[in-house]
């Protein structure tokens, strides 16, 4: 494991920490299963998952923000209850206070020390040097471009010299150029040793900023969240896109990213008819529209691809592609090994295909392999009336999945049953419902 | 006068600033005084029921007099209102039951709260005109705080979450908290609820100066008592300088507290790209610029608050908490105690009271209940009768919201319980009476909240959704179906929530009416409430109060909120 790779302590560490929600206190939901972690002196630690493998919710048990369900955290081997004393965090949204000035929200956290005026003034305006923003010292938020607030992000965050730097994707609501720009002025930073932090904690979707930034890189499963793998990079820097080695490790994460068979019950593995295992599947939060798109590409191309290259010519982000290609893959439309993909015999038919023969050939593979839109369309077909209440569905699912997950999980349903016509869904009545006329043959074809 | 925006020549810059000074230090001068003039009056001995003259020459005094009450009215609303939601957003014990109060109070016309206000503050100060000063105050603050206090609530529940994360991240005190994020969070829900809740205290102010209760009478020098002999004594020329004053004084402190008001609101607005600037204010401008205000808050304030900061700093290792919980569990139980042995008091006192009702009172009373609904049921479908296709033309018609919008605002301001004498002049010399009086007074009073929400949503509406309708030549029922109705639904909404709750409030005043040495009443709760007052009867007081609260807390929680909720998950324009 890496971590016997360090002589030095942790600066903070968690033993078996988890995360649950408890819903009646029957049920609960566990988003983060026991995990240990540690942060230690002198490295970029990055945190790398698909959406909801409780990214953000690890970052904020870390800095004690929020208290883990069971488990501890220690800072220097003592344990945390409230925020840390010395950790700083850069938010996705910046976080910043509108109605205060650049100088102002750079300031406030020095105020909450008691830092003389005087002091104050001083260490704020070397650190909005340090980061470029001299100049803009009277400026409001709202003034700024994005990058700048992410820099005022930063600079608030390292005006108190934290111990530990905490990111929270603090490059995704930027645009590329500017991220690009951010993340290398801050590397530049880090290497000259002019960054006034002992270790750096980045959450983030994007593979190959984790690997451009880190020292050390952890991947997260989901359902419920837990460390996959857990490894070291030893890349000098400044690290070369185009450099093999760099491309094996991009290489190396998307295959964990992308190989739900080499953790046993993960929720991509289609159960094929049967009933659903002791895991509940989940649907992936695809649109029929994207699955059907992708197959097109694939169909015209050689029919098999790498998903990192697919990605970056598609200009998707992973997390953005990941649960089209779980979703074709469920519907047996995609092979999916080693990172790579490649379109099956029933792809092929189904790309080449018009729309009213994919409307009925998905509702087949539908049917057949997503236990979700077999069930509902199964307990609607039973009711006389072909009717069943929102409910109903949400007590099903509740005891799988978290509330926010369900809503999900019916909304994509929605979306498929609407497009296979094997049901509809009335918001206004919250109900779902087989409507009369359902072409069980369509009159064209 | 000179524009400000122009002054760019060197003389101005120079001569400005001097004359500016000059305007803040007569002011603070002026404050001085009033602080002594009004000293003396509420230190003064007991005079509840003073001669109040109809001569115009008494009208400064009288406004200073009201203006003075209306203020620290105002000032209490301001402080319980942000307590209150303070408390009740971070008290996850109480704030259920918190709201719930909030709901009933809400719902309870000023009128109600008289007899124990009255009684109690006199009782306090049995000598001085304080006693008495102070009841009136509180009377017009229980018609103005509980608006506020719910704004200040939603606004802290609202707060982004990585905001609050930032400031317990990086260690904020509660006071810092509370300076940095929570009030400008909630300091635009504030001003313009301070604002609605003003003109409410304008509306009742005749209420809260003079009144009768039982056999005694309290008469306070002020314009609302002004206007009030004066309608008493059908003095026409008076009404008119009463009324007149009243518009000057309420023009004058839109333009010298709520504009800059508003536009220093501004920079609160939690936005993160800017918007176009909404109107400045020349007086904000003016103070802004005042180099002595500047110096004052440079050596004065900026310090206290620096050591109020540094005292309430996080310091590394905090002892409080080992000595906390068991204090804190008997604390909770004691307070806890309190409250129960409070209720359960309340209740006694209130079965007690009830006992002298017959059944025939009770009937009564439900009965004129029916009325008042019907009465404002009639009011609103006039007011949505003509407020829905006005607000809906202004709001789409740029240059025709130019003209109306100030004009609206103006006549929205004055207080319609200062126009009623002179309305009913003009309706009883037509053969009409207070029965359509009273509605016509509903209207007045309640209209305008739902002009200003439907103006608000017509502008909401987007532009292109508008286009969709021309491109396609909807027919105007279509358009109205489709487009507009859907588009402006959650403001209407909200403007007739408003205007119901305004309209059962104001049929305490429309209802019963002191006129020309006699008193004009029609059936109704309005009425059934000020005559209890009147007669000191408690009991039907108390009766009516309960049935009021009683209706409007039902139809709010089967009528209005499950309209709210619809607008919210159907109606909304998602962008």
């Amino acid at each position: 494991m890496a971590d016997r790779l360090h002589a030095a302590n942790p600066l903070i560490e968690a033993r078996q920490v988890e995360k649950y929600y408890s819903q009646d206190g029957e049920t609960r939901i566990q988003v983060i299963a026991p995990t240990d972690l540690a942060i230690y002196p002198d490295e970029i630690l990055a945190v790398l998952g698909p959406s909801g493998s409780g990214k953000s919710t690890l970052l904020r048990m870390m800095t004690g923000l929020s208290a883990p369900s069971a488990g501890t955290v220690t800072w220097h081997g003592q344990p945390v209850t409230g925020p840390c004393e010395n950790v700083s965090i850069v938010f996705q949204s910046f976080a910043l206070f509108p109605w205060l000035t650049v100088l102002e929200n750079v300031e406030a956290p020095l105020k909450a020390r008691g830092v003389h005026a005087d002091e104050r003034r001083k260490r704020c305006l070397k650190i909005l040097d340090t980061v470029g923003l001299d100049g803009f010292e009277s400026a409001y938020p709202k003034e700024l471009s994005g990058g700048m607030k992410q820099r005022v992000g930063f600079a608030r965050a390292l005006v108190v010299e934290p111990e530990v730097l905490f990111m929270d994707e603090p490059f995704s609501a930027l645009d590329v150029l500017t991220a690009e720009n951010l993340r290398g002025e801050l590397l530049e930073l880090w290497s000259d040793k002019k960054l006034p932090t002992r270790a750096v904690f980045i959450v983030t979707h994007n593979i190959e900023e984790a690997v451009l930034l880190a020292d050390r890189i952890i991947v997260l499963g989901k359902n419920p969240g837990r460390i996959r793998t857990d490894f070291r990079v030893e890349l000098p820097r400044p690290r070369d896109r185009k450099n093999p080695v760099f491309e094996q490790i991009v290489d190396h994460v998307y295959k964990v990213l992308t190989q739900p068979a080499a953790v046993p019950a993960l929720d991509a593995t289609p159960a094929a008819g049967t009933t659903p295992a002791t895991k509940y599947q989940m649907l992936p939060h695809a649109r029929p529209g994207g699955v059907a798109g992708l197959l097109e590409i694939l169909a015209d191309n050689t029919g098999r691809e790498d998903i990192y290259k697919l990605a970056d010519e598609l200009a998707f982000e992973i997390d953005d592609l990941l649960p089209t290609v779980e979703a074709a893959s469920m519907l047996g439309y995609l092979k999916v090994s080693e990172g790579d993909v490649e379109i099956t015999p029933e792809g092929r038919v189904f790309a080449e295909a018009d729309i009213l023969e994919r409307k009925e050939l998905f509702r087949h593979a539908a049917l057949e392999n997503a236990s979700l839109i077999k069930q509902i369309t199964r307990s609607l077909e039973k009711k006389a009336n072909h009717k069943l209440s929102d409910e109903f569905f949400h007590d099903v699912l509740d005891e799988h999945f978290t509330e926010q997950e369900t809503r999900l999980q019916l909304e994509t349903a929605i979306v498929w049953g609407r497009y296979a016509e094997l049901f509809d869904h009335d918001s206004k009545g919250k109900s779902f419902f087989i409507a009369e006329e359902v072409p069980a043959v369509n009159p064209e074809s | 006068m000179t524009s400000p925006a122009t002054s760019s020549s060197q003389s101005n810059q120079r001569t400005w600033p001097f004359l500016i000074d000059l305007a803040v230090f007569g002011a603070i001068l002026a404050f001085l005084c009033a602080l002594a003039a009004i000293g003396r009056y509420w230190f003064g001995a007991a005079v509840p029921a003073a001669e109040i003259s109809r001569s115009p020459r008494a009208l400064p005094l009288y406004a200073f007099y009201s203006l003075v009450r209306m203020a620290t009215a105002y000032l209490l609303s301001l402080v319980f209102a942000v307590s209150y939601g303070y408390i009740a957003n971070y008290s996850t014990r109480w704030r259920a039951v918190m709201l719930a109060i909030l709901d009933i109070l809400q719902s309870i016309p000023v009128l109600s709260f008289l007899p124990g206000v009255m009684l109690a503050m006199v009782a306090l100060f049995p000598t001085r005109q304080m006693g008495v000063e102070f009841g009136s105050i509180i009377l017009i603050f229980t018609g103005q705080v509980w608006n506020m206090a719910f704004s200040f609530y939603a606004s802290l529940q609202a707060i982004p979450r990585e905001l609050r994360e930032a400031s317990r991240v990086y260690r904020f005190s509660r006071l810092q908290t509370f300076f940095q994020l929570e009030l400008p969070y909630g300091a635009i829900g504030l001003v313009w609820n301070s604002m609605v809740s003003v003109a409410g205290g304008w509306f009742f102010l005749m209420a809260c100066e003079m009144f009768v209760l039982g056999n005694r009478d309290f008469r306070l020098p002020g314009l609302g008592s002004f206007l009030q002999s004066a309608a008493s004594a059908g003095d026409t020329t008076a009404i008119l300088w009463g009324l007149g004053a009243m518009i000057a004084v309420i023009v004058l402190i839109d333009q010298c507290i709520w504009r800059p008001a508003i536009a220093w609101s501004d920079k609160f607005k939690f936005e993160q790209v800017e918007s176009k600037a909404s109107g400045g204010s020349f007086i904000l401008n003016l103070l802004r610029r005042s180099p002595l205000l500047n110096r004052l808050r440079h050596s004065v304030v900026t310090p206290l608050s620096e050591r109020a900061y540094n005292r309430t700093t996080s310091q590394p290792d905090q002892a409080a908490p080992t000595q906390q919980p068991l204090l804190r569990v008997v604390a909770g139980y004691a307070f806890g105690l309190l409250v129960l042995a409070g209720i359960l008091w309340g209740i006694f006192e209130t079965f007690r009271t009830l006992r002298t009702i017959t059944s025939h009172e009770l009937v009564v009373t439900v009965e004129s209940a029916g009325a008042t609904f019907l009465r404002v049921a009639v009011s609103l479908i006039i007011a949505s009768a003509w407020a829905i296709p006005a607000g809906v033309a202004i709001g789409f018609h740029p240059k025709l919201a130019r003209i109306a919008q100030p004009l609206a605002q103006i006549a929205a301001s004055v207080p319609a319980t200062a126009l009623f004498p002179v309305i009913l002049l003009g309706l009883i010399s037509m053969g009409g009476g207070l029965g359509i009086g009273s509605i016509l007074l509903m209207l007045l009073g309640t209209q305008w909240y739902i002009l200003f929400n439907v103006i608000a949503g017509a502008i909401a509406i987007p532009s292109d959704l508008r286009e969709v309708a021309d491109l396609f030549h909807f027919s105007a029922t279509q358009r109205w179906l489709t487009v507009i109705l859907p588009g402006i639904y959650p403001y209407l909404i909200t403007g007739l929530v408003t205007a119901s709750g305004g309209a059962w409030n104001a049929s305490i005043v429309a209802e019963y009416f002191h006129f020309k040495g006699s008193v004009l009443s029609t059936f109704g709760l309005g009425a059934q409430i000020s005559s209890a007052t009147d007669s000191g009867n408690f009991a039907l007081l108390l009766l009516s109060t309960m049935v009021m609260a009683t209706f409007v807390v039902t139809v709010n929680r089967l009528l209005w909120r499950p309209l709210y909720r619809l607008g919210e998950t159907r109606f909304r324009l998602e962008n």
